[in-house]
């Protein structure tokens, strides 16, 4: 079988990585409404930093309750029956998001330093994976958009019955820091092939890419009103959007605590309807008979992924007992060979943690671990004199009962736990309130259909992790969130 | 068609208590509550009052008959269907009975608790039963050298609170969903009518489903409802009742575990009658959409719009129709109206008839109770109304 892109097998590859942008201007830093770049009601404005360097950007409008009224007031107009968009083909939705990706395409460049500087993401891994799951999702999207069946239903009675498949209304989106395009297009891409208008919050940590798509939403000629953008806080324009009496549903993805605000906020107001993309606390089940080495290599990176900050995160790993000891020696190894610093830079591994918050808490969560008694196989601490980094760290011999094997800490931080028998680590994997994933590696099909099943998480990877794309649906059990996306 | 069986007005009570692993239990607290007889106002008899405690038993048991390995986890999705139409069978066996108990304990007339409401249940649950080995996941063809595939499982410990105006049919609307896909419940049944479900679960027993996977408990909202939507170990709620209390539930699931959330409510569906109708078939209608279940119906058509040049006549004819519509003992054949199925909605529903008159829309026929004892309200129609009244806005 021919690994793809090879001789013999023409299926496309990753495209040559380019330099980032050196003098990156920020245009956009205003509020999108109708299309149109406007001032918050209140004047006010807030900073966006660098968290490599922990210097500020630039400023940005900071949007909040008035601001999403008039948002609000655009999207249900450019949705009113009649409208442009609601009397637009089907087809032609999904001809305006392959030309959004189109433009996404050209402005690649642009967009992967722009979530560089304003997300502390390695430049690499945001041109060659980032970029490519948003461009690849609008397409997917665009081709979904006229494919929206209903059914005809042979009911009981001398009826014709028929079900259509109608855009739900103005949809709020309240998106996360750690993807922020990648969470921007997998919120309006799935909305707008189904005909919705959106009002877009972005996190305040990383707005620019968002405004940025602004831009090219009203070049791609989405007409005005169809999306909207509000840079602000959660406590502020987060809330008001989830507190709306005039939204029709509110999708966010973000933290479990905040998830609970948001319903309770929708169930408090109009009953909108609520998805949730929550945290996770995944676990990796390693067995004897596996890959050792590719084991090793996907919990690894599975925890590591963008400095931890994942929701997929591998961060409960079960090694089998004959083989833990070499696992851990394996992983710490892994561990260690990593360069930091500033994820503009090529032969840079590891850039910083989002912000101060992020970064105050991991450091407490490593502390406990220290405290509670699990041995700390390398790093621990922070690095550099300047911007949120931490060294990566690896735990061995974590218990249950530990807090770093229940809580979620979103950082460099990887948890190696020891277990016998098959029913003992389905229970221990399944004995949190999380849900999001799992993953199981072995070479027995028996095991590997068992554990796909026995476990409780929306997505279960098998001698894999991370394995994502625009045609999976994505989404958790439990409290890791309700719903699904994509 | 056969003629419709006489019914027993004064059918035996045998079930009264919780039902939890297939066992009667009482509750915890060993109180009891009335359930009243609608049309006379009469109680019928106690019923085991379930609160906190024993929606905890419940939900104890419905998590063990859940866990992987169990009998219901491991039992083929075809004989899961088996099941529910075993469950069909026995209803229709004694269809005659539980009809004769709903209109005892709702108030609805006879030969509609017979010929329409015992008639869907049993349809839903064989509809349902035909769906257990046909719920597909799907094999995907992901970028990457990948296999990927979805499974559809099971949600888990379901909780679901039903109310008083189908009492069978919602029961069955809730059991048959989520038992074709190997859910277990935990269901709260209205403490106006608590008896047909009652039944039912003595039914759901002779029918083999394991121990857990159904219980029931009769109690009210706020103690035994509330102890359900905010229970830390119930998967997801689903809830058919008033708008009001759907927030609450909401707020409930998001503050305790995010449990999963589905809500039928209220409605003031608007019903609209354009000149080029046949008017009869729209007079008939407009009247069915509105009386039907002495108008306890969630999609009540209570807006009727008239197009301009039919109005006169049409309202006429309305009118003609409503004045003839029979109101009385729901066991006698020739009744169309019972009553309504409490004191509070009868109080509240005079009121709101107070309020349109009050607000000035015009009372053109009813608008009183029709008896001295029992819940029951003359059918009325009010004309001229404005879409700014209160009756033309709330869900009467």
């Amino acid at each position: 079988m021919k690994k793809q892109g090879s001789d013999g097998n023409p299926a496309p590859v990753m495209p040559a990585l380019p330099e980032p942008l050196k003098d990156l201007k920020i245009k956009y830093t205003k509020i999108f409404i109708n299309n149109e770049w406007h001032d918050s009601v209140s004047g006010k404005k807030f900073a966006v930093f660098n968290p490599a360097t922990e210097e500020k950007i630039c400023e940005v409008e900071e949007g909040d309750k008035a601001d999403v009224d008039k948002a609000v007031k655009a999207a249900r107009k450019a949705f009113e029956l009649g409208s442009t968009w609601r009397t637009m083909d089907a087809s032609e939705r999904g001809r305006l998001l392959n030309k959004l990706a189109d433009l996404v395409e050209r402005d690649r460049l642009i967009l992967a330093t722009m979530e560089t500087i304003d997300g502390g993401k390695l430049f690499s891994t945001a041109y060659l994976m980032d970029l490519g799951a948003c461009i690849k999702t609008l397409r997917y999207c665009a081709g979904w958009a006229d494919k929206i069946h209903g059914r005809t239903v042979p009911m009981d009675g001398n009826f014709f019955t028929f079900t259509r498949h109608e855009p739900i209304g103005v949809c709020g989106q309240i998106i996360p820091w750690n993807f922020p395009l990648v969470m921007f297009i997998w919120k309006i891409a799935p909305a707008l092939c189904c005909g919705n208008t959106v009002v877009v919050k972005p996190a305040e940590q990383t707005p620019l890419s968002a405004l940025y798509m602004g831009s090219l939403i009203k070049e791609a000629g989405f007409p005005p009103g169809v999306v909207n953008i509000v840079p602000g806080f959660g406590p502020t324009a987060g809330a008001a959007i989830s507190h709306h009496m005039d939204i029709d549903k509110v999708a966010f993805t973000g933290s479990t605590e905040v998830g609970k605000l948001i319903k309770e906020a929708a169930g408090k107001s109009n009953l909108k309807r609520v998805t949730l993309e929550l945290g996770g606390k995944s676990p990796n089940i390693i067995f004897a008979d596996a890959d050792l080495d590719a084991a090793v290599e996907f919990a690894h990176i599975g925890l590591f992924y963008h400095q931890g900050q994942c929701c997929i995160a591998g961060s409960r790993i079960f090694v089998e007992e004959p083989i833990y000891d070499e696992f851990v020696r394996r992983s710490i190894e892994r561990a260690k060979k990593y360069t930091l610093g500033d994820p503009l830079k090529p032969g840079v591994q590891q850039g910083p943690q989002i912000d101060k918050e992020q970064y105050q808490k991991i450091l407490e969560l490593i502390e406990s671990g220290k405290k509670e008694g699990a041995k700390l196989e390398c790093g621990g601490g922070p690095w550099g004199d300047k911007g949120y980094f931490i060294q990566p760290t690896v735990f061995s011999n974590v218990t249950d009962d530990m807090r770093i094997a229940k809580e979620e800490i979103f950082g460099p931080v990887q948890q190696i736990m020891k277990f016998k028998t098959i029913d003992e680590v389905i229970k221990r994997a399944n004995n949190t309130t999380y849900g999001l994933a799992a993953a199981v590696f072995t070479k027995d099909i028996d095991k590997a259909l068992t554990f796909a099943a026995a476990l409780q998480a929306g997505t279960v990877w098998v001698n894999c992790y991370s394995a994502l794309s625009a045609q999976c649906p994505f989404g958790g059990f439990k409290m890791s969130g309700n719903g699904r996306e994509m | 068609a056969s003629p419709i069986p006489a019914p027993n007005p004064r059918p035996d009570i045998a079930y009264n208590k919780i039902f939890i692993n297939n066992e009667w239990h009482d509750a915890v607290s060993k109180k009891t509550f009335p359930t009243i007889n609608p049309a006379t106002g009469e109680v019928i008899c106690q019923v085991a009052e379930g609160d906190k405690a024993d929606v905890d038993k419940a939900v104890k048991a419905a998590k063990a008959a859940f866990q992987l390995g169990s009998p219901w986890r491991r039992m083929d999705a075809s004989h899961r269907g088996k099941l529910l139409n075993r469950l069909a069978d026995l209803i229709e066996r004694d269809r005659a009975y539980l009809a004769a108990l709903e209109t005892l304990d709702n108030g609805k007339p006879y030969a509609i608790s017979y010929l329409v409401d015992l008639d869907m249940v049993v349809k839903c649950l064989r509809y349902f039963a035909g769906w257990s080995d046909k719920f597909h996941g799907k094999t995907i063809p992901l970028d990457g050298d990948f296999f990927c595939y979805t499974r559809h499982e099971p949600v888990g410990v379901c909780g679901q609170i039903i109310p008083w105006n189908f009492p069978l049919l919602m029961q069955a609307w809730k059991l048959g969903p989520a038992l074709a896909t190997g859910n277990v419940v935990v269901m709260k049944v209205a403490e106006q009518t608590p008896l047909s479900a009652l039944y039912v679960a003595s039914l759901i027993k002779e029918a083999g489903f394991p121990p857990g996977v159904v219980n029931i408990i009769p109690g009210y909202g706020p103690t035994a409802g509330a102890a359900i939507s905010s229970h830390m170990d119930i998967d997801k709620v689903a809830f058919t009742g008033s708008t009001e209390v759907g927030h609450l539930i909401q707020k409930a699931a998001a503050e305790s575990n995010l449990k999963r959330v589905t809500l039928e409510l209220g409605g003031k569906s608007p019903n609209i009658i354009m000149s080029d109708a046949d008017m009869d078939w729209a007079v008939d209608q407009a009247h069915f959409a509105l009386f039907f279940n002495q108008g306890q119906c969630c999609c009540a058509g209570s807006r009727t719009y008239v197009q301009e040049d039919i109005y006169n006549e049409f309202v006429e004819r309305s009118v003609e129709k409503a004045k003839a519509r029979v109101v009385g003992n729901p066991f006698d054949f020739k009744t169309e109206q019972g009553p309504q199925v409490d004191e509070e909605q009868f109080k509240k529903i005079l009121g709101y008839i107070s309020t349109g008159q009050r607000e000035g829309a015009k009372l053109l026929c009813g608008g009183s109770p029709a008896a001295d004892r029992g819940y029951f309200i003359q059918p009325t129609v009010f004309g001229d109304v404005q879409d700014s009244m209160t009756i033309a806005r709330e869900e009467v």
